[in-house]
Order: structure tokens, then sequence, then C-alpha cells
């Protein structure tokens, strides 16, 4: 039995803000009718969380989710426990339409944090990303640099953002060229 | 000679002196100088020769306007040709070049173009193109582009050493100008609650207040402004960027704008340069106003400079254009020039005023201070070999019979102003003409309007028309406080309009000649656009010639097609062009204002995406081992691929040979990760499918796998794949490697769209999972050896597929097969997806397991008749085409494409099918694309094609070349041979054949 291994190996970068593999993450796609009282029912049974409004998050130390589209949620749970999470979702659901999926190896989540970390966003998500229009509770699926990717606030000055494994590489590296040293636009 | 004077310069400091090179002449300089106001501190105001007939050039302008000071800074690396001398700030070390002279600056060989002038006419590329025809290859072209042109480009092996970057900014109000009207504008704006961005092109804010006479509620210009920027800092909701420069305003209130970092400051941490992509609610244009030249012969001698450039370098700067300068002007505003000299003790031995009888309090002011005023009088022409030496004068009125010879060391021209509409017009805001100021103003009726119809752009200060700078304050003021309501912000203190004090000015007279019956002597010498050499003779002939739009004769004459677009040409070539067509203005209008507002760095539009950041890389979790084991690598769409596995001493074709060998005789494995994989779900996923696919899908058991065919609308194929059924209501539909995003998208729009009544739900799963082919004969042993899951022939027959953990690790594992040999491909979570190649190369080791790469795979499937989307298809194929009838279902209902394959056109039996190919000499291998033809020639001269070749191989597996080909009529030419010309003499013939190679009855993979 070998252990599953993150797409960026735990790599790490310090220079305007910090960069890092945040590791491992287990992520379920639940696609179905959100307003659905069922639904609504088994995704906090088996989360502990409410499902969150448009563009919105709700996150705790380790579940999460996360509003992907008006039928689309994504689930975040330790990545040990998600193959167990979906059979715990689909036994809920029962013959309900929703497709439910563990996609936990699909993505890779790099964490940004330090003062800058919105600015180094900014430099390539076509996103209002000043404090006044986005904060912590909010997701937005946008563009960073030339890929599709996802992002949220975790702390004040810390966000998550996840992307397809393929392009985790390039989005690291391209993070890491857009936090270098004496590069922060100072707009925020 | 121009040079610095003992005092003044608002902008520099002396204590702080730096040190420049022009031309490996080293100069000192001081902070806060440009190139441009150091250069004339150093007496050089030769500067370079001009594009088509290297004439003698000075800096005319002190702005973004400059058409003649383009210089090359720096060297090797960070050589940049044609930079503005007016707008490069000087550090210390700074090298600056001139342009377009050989052997050198002062003593130019190809000054004879301009005693060729008259060969050198308007259209003159147009008219080398039409006759002698041989001539512009042999003559033209090479004469002239040796001469023409400007800066060199970077050495091939330079590579630029900075970094680029863009920034995504929203705003409520962005002011673009940070003269007195931007300021007042976003102060406005700020005070309403709005947030507000205000950009400013140059380092200094302020614009004319710094220089003008003029105060602003009790104060003079700069205390203003610097009283009105603490302010402004001073407000959370505004931010304030000088340097950035308002480059281009697209749909929406999306703006571009570039900033400067470190261009004044090289070596300095972070960005070059900045491309603001910025979008706003409201968009305030204040960008002030430029001076126009007048026309007239000499016009383009070093040390002939706008009168607003000339007071600009005196005030700014505190640098003299010259001892004795005479002004010559159709307005009263260049007065100030000369008032502003005399203030710095310098001698102004005329102002030469084109009006019959100017007066107001300018006027006045310069009889007072002792200047002599000529007024109806013009400039005849300007003397002078490489600098002005003396002006001849002449009635405006005449034809250029000169009075009198003024000694002088410049001309401070101005011919009136022109707002700076660029921004404005960018997007699709109209303008109006002013006959007052005869000038293109915006027209605030016809604003560039946004998604609900309203305008979102505003304009404000000089750039609106209001040239006056009491008349600009309060029109930033108003527009700062508009543009705030128009967002739903209450404006403060809407009333309160700042007390401007400035000398009142008469009305100017329109002067597009000098003097206005100047004969072509004088004509052929009187310059429209500088940068382009584009002379009054120019346009007149080619109005003569035919060219009435003014977009057209633009083109022809080249008028304000250089880098400055014509900034200082565009009004004063249209008003030529006018006169010569006997319409007034207005009627001819305007060309089309195009961004950028001036040129940017290609690397601040290519921004981080550069060396490896360029364009994304997907990669598969195998891909560091594929990479550390002698990938040699080829793109598959945004994939990287293996092409193959090269081993030490070994070429990319031997490695292709051995990789296929192996995988026939024993067992390869091939990283197939990168096959789409799209997870359809719901109680109508199978009528859905049904819909997709070209086949039927509903029919499929779950368990089992199903080779499927996609078509467009068109009945044209476009993506293949196996599908696994997974249960009752699910599928996982594999796609091609290239396809797994567009077959997603595909299925969403028709359920979106089309099909919302389906109960469906899809997702991609691409990228959740490794895929890895254990394929040949002892690929079942490979598994086995793992362990876990019976993979016998009874219990995960061809085309089965079975869920369950092979190495302790979960897999599900798909009978299928792309290459003929016993294959099974294991889809295992990414994250393990190494672990598992790994697992797989130790399990298989004593068997001779092998990684082949995407070569190998080609090969192989060729040696099918396996279709390759891409190389079988090109859009234009359908399933039909290429032997795939079988999988259209003529049962079904509809499918998408079906409509379409009924069209007479998809039916002809004439079209080209698939066959194979067997040359007729087995070693020889058809180029790929090869075409075959028959029969006589057309009546074109062409040969008659019939088709082509789609794949072609040398196969290992049968010791001869093979390949594919799209025949008309190919179905029926079983047989034939074929001859396909490659080559002058050299034709290959190749005989048809069925493209099924290699074991036709699928013995191999049936074990």
């Amino acid at each position: 039995m070998s252990e599953a291994v993150s797409a960026l190996g735990g790599a790490a970068y310090d220079g305007a803000v910090r960069v890092e593999d945040a590791g491992l993450r287990g992520m379920i796609t639940l696609r179905g009718d959100l307003c659905d009282a069922a639904l609504r029912a088994a995704v906090r049974d088996v989360t502990g969380l409410d499902i969150p409004g448009q563009r919105e998050t709700r996150l705790d130390a380790e579940r999460g989710l996360v509003w992907m589209a008006p039928d689309e949620m994504l689930i975040l749970v330790p990545h040990a426990e998600a193959e167990e999470r979906v059979s715990a979702l689909r036994t809920a659901l029962g013959d309900a339409h929703v497709l439910c999926a563990n996609v936990s190896d699909a993505r890779a989540v790099i964490r940004l944090s330090g003062a800058g970390a919105r600015e180094v966003l900014a430099k390539g998500a076509p996103v209002d990303l000043s404090p006044a229009a986005f904060g912590p509770g909010m997701v937005r699926r946008t563009r960073l640099g030339q890929v599709a990717a996802a992002f949220w606030m975790t702390g004040p000055e810390t966000f998550e953002v996840v992307c397809f494994r393929s392009v985790g590489g390039f989005v690291f590296d391209w993070l890491v060229a857009a936090s270098a040293p004496g590069s922060l636009p100072g707009h925020f | 000679m121009s040079a610095r004077l003992p005092g003044g310069g608002l902008l520099i400091d002396r204590a702080k002196p730096l040190y420049i090179t022009f031309n490996g002449r080293k100069l000192r300089a001081a902070e806060g100088d440009t190139l441009a106001s150091a250069l004339l501190a150093n007496g050089q105001t030769l500067m370079g020769r001009s594009f088509k007939y290297h004439r003698p050039r000075g800096v005319v302008a002190s702005g973004a306007e400059e058409p003649n000071a383009l210089l090359t800074i720096g060297s090797g690396d960070t050589l940049e040709p044609n930079q503005r001398a007016t707008t490069t700030e000087v550090f210390d070390g700074l090298e600056a070049r001139s342009q377009n002279h050989w052997p050198s600056l002062e003593y130019d060989v190809g000054a004879v173009n301009a005693k060729l002038s008259r060969f050198l006419p308007a259209g003159f590329y147009y008219k080398t193109f039409l006759y002698p025809r041989a001539a512009w290859k042999h003559v033209f072209e090479p004469v002239i582009r040796k001469s023409a042109g400007l800066g060199p480009a970077p050495d091939r092996d330079a590579r630029d050493p900075d970094t680029y970057e863009h920034f995504y900014v929203y705003t409520d109000v962005l002011v673009i100008g940070g003269g007195m009207a931007g300021l007042a504008a976003a102060e406005a704006a700020g005070a309403a609650g709005a947030r507000v961005l205000l950009i400013e092109q140059a380092a200094h804010w302020g614009g004319r207040a710094l220089v003008d006479d003029m105060t602003i509620d009790g104060q003079s210009g700069p205390d203003w402004v610097a009283g009105k920027l603490s302010a402004l800092r001073a407000m959370e909701n505004v931010e304030l960027r000088n340097r950035t420069m308002g480059a281009g305003v697209y749909d929406h209130g999306y703006v571009l704008a570039n900033e400067r970092l470190t261009d004044h400051a090289p070596g300095a941490d972070g960005p070059r340069h900045r491309l603001w992509r910025i979008r706003a609610g409201r968009i305030i244009t204040a960008t002030g106003a430029i001076e126009r030249p007048l026309s007239f012969a000499g016009n383009d001698m070093p040390g002939v400079m706008l009168a607003s450039a000339v007071r600009d370098y005196v005030a700014l700067y505190g640098v003299s254009p010259g001892d004795r300068t005479v002004v010559v002007t159709n307005n009263d505003d260049a007065y100030q020039t000369a008032l502003a000299l005399v203030g710095a003790g310098l001698n102004v031995p005329a102002i030469l005023d084109a009006r019959a009888a100017p007066a107001g309090p300018l006027i006045d002011a310069a009889r007072s201070a002792g200047i002599r005023v000529e007024t109806g009088k013009a400039v005849a022409s300007v003397n002078g070999k490489t600098h002005v030496q003396a002006v001849e004068v002449c009635d405006q009125a005449g034809e250029g019979t000169a009075l009198e010879t003024i000694p002088c060391d410049a001309l401070a021209m101005s011919g009136g102003w022109s707002p700076v509409v660029h921004l404005w017009s960018h997007c699709g805001g109209k303008l109006a003409w002013d006959a007052d100021n005869a000038m293109f103003a915006p027209d605030p009726d016809l604003p560039p309007t946004g998604a609900d119809g309203q305008g979102f752009a505003l304009a404000a200060g000089a750039a609106a028309g209001a040239l006056m700078a009491g008349d600009a304050l309060a029109s930033g003021a108003e527009q700062g406080a508009a543009a705030a309501m128009a967002l739903g912000h209450e404006p403060r203190d809407p009333g309160k309009v700042a007390a401007v004090e400035a000398p009142a000015q008469g009305p100017m007279a329109p002067v597009w000649l000098m003097p206005q019956g100047a004969d072509i002597a004088h004509r052929s010498k009187a310059f429209l656009d500088f940068q382009n050499d584009v002379k009054v003779s120019d346009v007149q002939l080619a109005a003569r010639e035919g060219f009435e739009s003014v977009e057209h004769a633009k083109r022809y004459t080249t008028l304000g097609m250089a880098t400055d677009q014509g900034k200082l040409s565009n009004i004063n070539g249209l008003a030529i062009l006018s006169d010569a067509l006997g319409q007034p203005i207005p009627q001819t209008g305007t060309t089309t204002f195009r961004p950028p507002y001036t040129p940017i760095s290609l690397g601040v539009i290519g921004g981080e995406a550069r060396g490896p950041l360029f364009k994304p890389t997907r990669k598969t979790p195998i891909d560091g081992w594929l990479d550390a084991n002698g990938a040699v690598w080829e793109p598959v769409a945004d994939w990287r691929r293996p092409y193959a596995l090269r081993r030490a001493g070994e070429s990319t074709a031997d490695a292709v040979t051995r990789e296929i060998l192996n995988t026939r005789r024993n067992v390869g494995l091939l990283d197939a990760s990168t096959l789409g994989k799209i997870l359809v779900k719901g109680p109508d996923a199978a009528r859905f499918l049904d819909l997709v696919y070209t086949n039927m899908m509903s029919s499929l058991k779950p368990g089992r796998c199903r080779y499927g065919l996609m078509c467009t609308e068109n009945g044209f194929l476009f993506d293949d794949g196996v599908v696994a059924r997974l249960s009752e209501d699910s599928f996982l539909c594999h796609t091609t490697s290239g396809g797994s995003d567009r077959v997603h998208v595909w299925m969403e729009e028709w359920l979106q769209t089309e099909w919302w009544d389906l109960a469906v739900f899809t997702a991609n799963l691409t990228e959740q999972y490794a895929q890895i082919a254990v394929v040949g004969p002892k690929a079942r042993e490979v598994l086995e050896r793992l362990g876990g899951m019976d993979v016998s022939r009874e219990v995960l027959p061809f085309m089965g597929f079975a869920e369950g953990t092979l190495g302790g690790i979960a897999a599900r594992v798909h009978r299928i097969s792309f290459s003929g040999e016993l294959s099974f491909e294991i889809a295992v979570p990414a994250g393990q997806g190494l672990a598992f190649w790994l697992a797989c190369l130790e399990a298989g080791a004593d068997l001779g397991i092998q990684p082949y790469g995407t070569e190998a795979l080609h090969v192989m499937r060729a040696e099918k008749g396996f279709i390759m989307i891409g190389d079988e298809t090109d859009g234009t194929v359908t399933p039909h085409d290429l032997n795939l009838g079988w999988a259209v279902s003529k049962k079904k209902a509809d499918f998408i494409g079906k409509r379409a394959m009924e069209r007479a056109d998809l039916v002809r039996p004439d079209r080209k099918q698939l066959v194979g190919l067997e040359t007729l000499e087995p070693r020889t291998v058809l180029p790929d694309g090869a075409h075959a033809v028959e029969g006589a020639r057309l009546a074109n001269g062409m040969a008659n094609m019939i088709g082509h070749v789609t794949s072609t191989h040398f196969s290992p597996t049968l010791g001869r070349s093979i390949a594919m080909a799209l025949i008309k009529g190919g179905a029926g030419r079983m047989g034939e041979v074929l001859e396909f010309p490659v080559d002058k003499g050299v034709t290959i013939r190749a005989r048809v054949v069925d493209p099924v190679f290699l074991d036709k009855d699928g013995e191999r993979q049936n074990v």
C-alpha cells in the first residue's frame, strides 16, 4: 500500500509572500439541487457545515464547503476520509439525482500567506481583490495567469489557491514569480 | 546654443549631479532631468536624423508627443531603441545613442536622400511597387531599407533581464492625467466617497500648473499642486500613481495603463513595467492638450521647438534653448514663452504674430517688457545647417518674400492647441469641431457607452476643450463630481470652485500654412509629420492624386503613422488635406485613434508569460520519472508526453523500434494519464450519451466498455474514446488527450442550452486518475504479480472492466487495446500514480517490461488501422469516410450529426475515404501529408490531387512501411497503385490496401 503524494511534493518559497504546497486535501465534487432540503441535510450530516451561498465558503479547521456553481459544491475533508465521506453522502442521498465524486487527487492546493497575498493574486486573476470586495468567506473561480484556478481566504492574509494537478507546478512557479521581492504594487 | 541656466528648474536637484553618455561622450546632468533637458543643458540640440531624408533633427516638444528626439538607450541585454528623450528620466550611467545616421550624427551620408526628396514623394512605396517591377526588389528595397529606419534591434542573443507583470484593479472612478483638471476631478470624486485611482504618465504632477502664469486660490501653481497632492494622499479612497500612462480605453470601462517602475532606477527590485488592467465604473480623461507646430519651411530644424516646450525647459529644468529665441504664433498663449524667456534673462528678438491685430494683457505685457511684437508676420524660412541661425520674416498674407532676417538660436512656435482626445476616442467617443480654437474636442453628448447604454467616460480640463486654466480646473471638479454621482455617490461641496487668476487670452486665428501663399519650394520644406518626414507638399500631392478620404491619405503619405501616431501632425495634416480638397475640416474628419497612447514594451504585454511561464505545460503524475528516464518530449495539446524513452547511446528512432518490438514480444508500459475522463451521471445519462455519441450507448451493460464516436452537428468526427458503464445511471467517457476540456464543455453546452430537460450531471475527472496501460503478451502476468484482482480472461474479458485493488492501490482495470495486444488500462488515484507505475516496472522487470512513448503508440495503432483524431480527421471527415460506419447507429432516432450525415455531400460515393497504403518499395516511407495525383493536370496547371497521406510509419513489426490515406473514392480502389510525387522528379508509388495491416482477426488481443 503506497501513500498518496501531492502534486507539489511540499514545495515552498519565501518572497514578498510565502508560497507553499498545502499538501493533500480530500475533495468531493457534489452536483445536485443545492436548494433541496434532503441534500442540504445530508451535507450537514456528513460535514457538520451548512451549504454556503453563491460565491461563498464555509470552512472549519478540517472541513469546508466551497460554492462552485449554482448546482455544484466542493466539499473539503481530510484526504484519508474522502472515499468514506463519498460513500456516506451517496448513502444519505439515496436515489436522489446527484453526482458525487472523489476528486481528492485531481488538484493541487497552494497556500499563499503574507500581507501582499492579495496583490500577488491580483497580478493574474481578473478579480476585485481589494479588502472591501473580497475577504474570508468568499470564493472565486477564475483564471490565474493562463490557467483556471479558484481561491478563498482562510485568514486575513492567507489564501488557498486550487488548480488542476497537471498545472500545479506551473501555478506554483507563477506564484513564485509574482512574489518576487520588491514586486508588490502596494495598491491594497 | 542651448545651456543650463544659473537658476530655475522646478524638477531638478542641482545638488545631485549625475553623469550620462551621449554617443560615448560623458555629460553632466542633474537629478530630475529628462534625457532631453540634459542634452539641451549640454548644448546638444542635434539629437538624430530623420527617418526618410536623414535631415538633422532636435527635440521639438517636452513630453509624450515628441516625434524627433528618439534615442537608443542602454546596450547589450538592455538595449532599447526609439525611446523619447523627453520622457526618459536620467539616471547615473545612462547610455544614449542617436539613431539613423552613418557614419556619425554630424556627418551623415544618408542626408543625400534629402537632395533626392523629389524622387521620394508621397506614395513612393506604392509607386515603386507598380513599375518597373524588378526595381523594387533590386534597387529600391535594399537602398531604402538601409537608409530608412529608426534605432537598431537588440542583438539576437540579447535577453531582456528585466521582469514585467500585470495587475488587475477595480475602481469606481479612474482619472487619467494628473494635471490641474485631473487633480480636481480626483478630489471631487474622492470627496463624494468613490474609490478613485488617479494616474499620470510623467514622474511629476500638475501639468501646466507648474509652468504657466496663474494663481489658484491665491497660491502659485506649484504650491497649489503640492497642496492638492497631500490632500489627495490623505484620502483613503484615493490612490495616486505617477509614471503610469493610460494606454487604452476598451469596452465597458476597461482600461490598460502602463506603469514604468525601474526605467529611471535600473537594477532596483521588482518589475520594470507593470500593466494595470483596470475596470472602472467611470473614466475621466484629463489628458490635457498638445500644442501644434506651425507649418513653415524649415520648421524641423534643430532649435525650432513648441513654444510651450521652450518655457517648460526654462521653468522645469532650468534650461535655455538659446540666447536669442524668436517666437512665432497665431495665439496669445505663446506670449507666455516670450515673457518666461525674458524673465530668465534671455533675449527675445521678436514675436512674429500671424494675426493682424492681436490684443490683450499678454500682448501688452510683452510690449511692456520691451519685446518687439510684429503682427501679420510669419516665418518664411529658417536659416541654418544643423541648427537655427536666423529666421526670414515675411508677411503671413503673402507668398514668402523675405522682408527681414532675424538672427537667433531658437525659434518657439505655436499653432494653437489640440485636446488629447485619444483615450476618449479609443472606444467610440465622438468629437466635435471647435471653430473658435480650431480644434477637435470630445462631444460630451456622444461618449463611449457601456453595457447599460450610458457613457462611461467623461472628458475634463484641456482634454475636454477647456484650454484656459480656470475653465480646466472647474471642468475637472465638475466631471469628478459627475462621475461619482453617476455611480450613486453624493458629491460634497459641489458649488466650491477654486478661484483661478490667469491672464485672459484673446481669440487665436487658424494658421495651417505659413505664409498662407507659400510656394512649392517652401511647402516642400514645411513638415507636418516630423517622424515620418511628411511635408505639406506630400499631403497636397495625395489630394491631387485622388486620395480624398483622410484614412487613405494617411496611409498613402504615412502621415501620422509613425511611433508618435501623429500627435503633432494630425490636425495640421487634416487642415492641409481639407484645404486641398476645398472642404471644411470637420467634413474631412480625423483618422482613428488607436491604443496604446504611447508605445509600451512588448515585455509588459507578455507580463509573466515568458521563459518557463510562457505557456502552461500540463504534466502527469508520472512526468518526473519519465523526464529522468530519457523522455524525448512532444506536446500533445497542452500536455507534454514522451515521444520515446531513449536509453544511453540510443537514437530516438532506435528507441521507438525497441519499444514497439518489446511491447509486441514482452510487455510495455504507457503513461496514458492524459486521456480525458468524464463522468456522466443521472437517470437520463444513457439517453444523453445516445444523443452525444453516434453509436448506441444505452445498450451497454454495466461492467462493459464500448468504443464510441462523437460528431459535430455537421456530421464530422471530432472525438473518440472508450465509454465504460459504471452503473445503470453512470458512465465514464474517455476522450482524446487534447479533447477532455472540449468534450466536457461540449456536453455541458448541450445539457445547459438544448437538453436542459435531461436529468444528467457531468464531472471532468481527468486529473483525478493516473491511467497506465500495461500492454503486451505478458501484460496479464504483470498484473497477476501485483495481485489483488482476478484479471483472467474469464473474469475480465476483452472490453470489460473491473474495480478492485492492484498491489494495494485502488484501481479500475479496463480490458481495452489501442495496440492490438493483450492490454489493460488501469486507472489509479493520481496521488498514487507514480507508485503504481514503479510497482508495475518492478513486477515486470524479469518479464522484460519497458515503458514506451507516444510514437510507439502511434505506430502500433497504425499497424492495426486504428484512427487517430487529428491525424485521420481534420474537421471535414465523417465516420463513414473512415470505414467506421459500424459505429454509427441506424436505429437511433437522433444523435448529434445524424441529420447532417444524410446530406448529399456526405453520402457522395467519391468522398475521400480511408485506405491503407503499402509502398511498392517496402523500405520507402511516404512523407506525412504527401498528395496522391492522377490523370492530366488541371486547367490551372496544378496536378489533379486525389487525396493525401494521414499517417505514415515504418512498421518494425511488419518490417515494411505502412501508411493510411484519405483518397477520393478510396473504398473502390483496393489494389490500385497510386502515385505520390514528393519532390522534383521523385514519385513514390504505393498500393491501396486494407488499413488493418496486422492481425486482422484480433487474435493477439483476444487472449
